[in-house]
């Protein structure tokens, strides 16, 4: 068995070590907010943080995790209130939402590292999320309204 | 995937012990994101994969001015480019370690797993060959070390015997007056196989006009069944003036060991010529670093206005 803490619950589960950390969260724990896209690490879809760190958690082994630190979307709001980075997607309005998820995290992850990221620094950092919709721009200007005002000024990036 | 039996042992003796029960049938687990796609794709059933993270050897990340650089094999990128003598003395792994993948790779990934994974196209190893690395690897019979251009034998193949695993890249001491470069080329600025790689490393003698290349190492990605050291290129350098007529003249040498296929990420005939835009390059830019001048990276690049790969 496994013990893990997701979003400040402990938990123990299944030790099949084919299972990777995507599927315990999404099967075992009910955490269905991770998404699951490509299962190679090539989207972004499934990330979540695993003690602070961003990871594709289709790539995670359950067997690495035993005695870490999970946090998936579910656990990014404090009681009911959102994150700045959730208020700022919901806000900015997105179109089918799949890589919302790990958008969010991969974000507030960036904005605890660097509070006030440039534009460069924001697509640098998000360039290993894919959003199929195409909505880069939405993205950036969320989080460049997470940041604090000039949230409407024109995006302007190389 | 295949069942298999998952293992986390704390010593490298435990983890030879391990591998060398299973020999082909056991696989090491660094960061996974390597291993993990090619068993899912069926690439490699092992009944037995030994993750090697909890071993405190493979942790290491240090720097003494006597033994240079170690990095140990489960070293993941972000902590390597974010070290301060990483940053400071070894900038050719910075300007590598910083486009492999995304950052929720980076997180994961090892320069290790990138080297022990032989891609021909791998980031890292045209950096760790233009240093100069050595791959220490500890077996059933106890350790061996070897230069990191010996270490890739075919597509995907490593010099490693069955039972050995890689426990840490050396990287010989860095001189003030010496400078490196890692560059890439792809359609898109990350999450991308490079079409073409290359890493210069230069150690520059005397001053002004008189300024001549001491040592030259070169090598280059994606353009053969491995990464290739392109020895005589660099060699050619050697005793001869800072110039670009003597920059040229060893992009075009490494052009002609370049042995590149033709596939969807371009033809032969391109990547050829881009191995000697990006020589030059790289070269240049391992020279003004050398000479202590600033030159962004890939990552780094918004930071300047100005082309940068012209000698001043």
């Amino acid at each position: 068995m496994i013990e893990l803490t997701v979003n400040g619950t402990s938990h123990t589960v299944s030790s099949d070590p084919r299972r990777t950390l995507l599927d315990v969260l999404r099967e075992d724990l009910k955490l269905t907010g991770t998404k699951y896209g490509c299962g190679e690490g090539a989207c972004g879809a499934c990330t979540v943080l695993l003690d602070g760190q961003p990871v594709v958690s289709c790539l995670v082994l359950i067997g690495e995790v035993q005695g870490r630190a999970v946090t998936t979307i579910e656990g990014l709001a404090a009681e009911d209130v959102l994150h700045p980075v959730q208020e700022a997607l919901v806000a900015e309005g997105m179109q089918c939402g799949y890589c919302v998820p790990g958008m969010a995290l991969l974000a507030a992850a960036l904005l605890r590292q660097t509070p006030e990221p440039t534009d460069e620094e924001i697509v640098r950092w998000m360039g290993g999320s894919l959003c199929r919709c195409g909505g880069y721009r939405a993205v950036l200007r969320a989080i460049r309204r997470a940041v604090g005002p000039g949230a409407n000024d024109e995006v302007q990036v190389k | 995937m295949k069942d298999f039996e998952y293992t986390a042992p704390a010593t490298l003796r435990d983890a030879v012990k391990l591998l060398a029960e299973k020999g082909e049938n056991a696989r090491v687990l660094a960061g996974g994101t390597d291993l993990i796609v090619q068993m899912r794709g069926r690439r490699y059933q092992p009944e037995r994969v030994v993750d090697i993270k909890k071993i405190p050897e493979v942790n290491e990340l240090t720097f003494s001015p006597r033994k240079g650089l170690r990095i140990g094999a489960a070293v993941p990128c972000h902590i390597i480019y974010h070290n301060s003598d990483v940053i400071e003395r070894y900038p050719g792994i910075v300007d590598a370690a910083m486009i492999i993948g995304g950052i929720q790779i980076q997180g994961r990934a090892t320069l290790g797993g990138n080297l022990c994974n032989a891609s021909p196209s791998a980031d890292s190893i045209p950096a760790l060959i233009a240093y100069g690395a050595i791959a220490e690897i500890q077996g059933p019979q106890g350790k061996r070390k070897i230069p990191v251009e010996e270490f890739c034998v075919s597509p995907g193949r490593n010099a490693l015997q069955p039972g050995e695993m890689l426990v840490c890249i050396q990287i010989p001491q860095s001189k003030s007056n010496t400078g490196a470069h890692y560059l890439r080329f792809i359609p898109r600025n990350e999450m991308d196989i490079a079409v073409v790689g290359v890493g210069a490393c230069v150690e520059l003698a005397g001053r002004g006009k008189a300024q001549t290349f001491k040592r030259v190492r070169i090598a280059l990605a994606a353009v053969g069944p491995t990464p290739i050291f392109a020895s005589a290129a660099g060699a050619s350098l050697e005793g001869q003036s800072v110039s670009e007529e003597s920059i040229l003249a060893a992009a075009e040498a490494a052009k002609s060991v370049a042995k590149p296929i033709s596939d969807m990420r371009g033809p032969a005939e391109y990547r050829t010529h881009l191995v000697g835009v990006l020589t030059k390059r790289a070269l240049i830019g391992a020279v003004k670093r050398a000479r202590g001048e600033h030159v962004p990276n890939a990552v780094q690049e918004h930071e300047s206005a100005h082309p940068v790969y012209t000698l001043s």
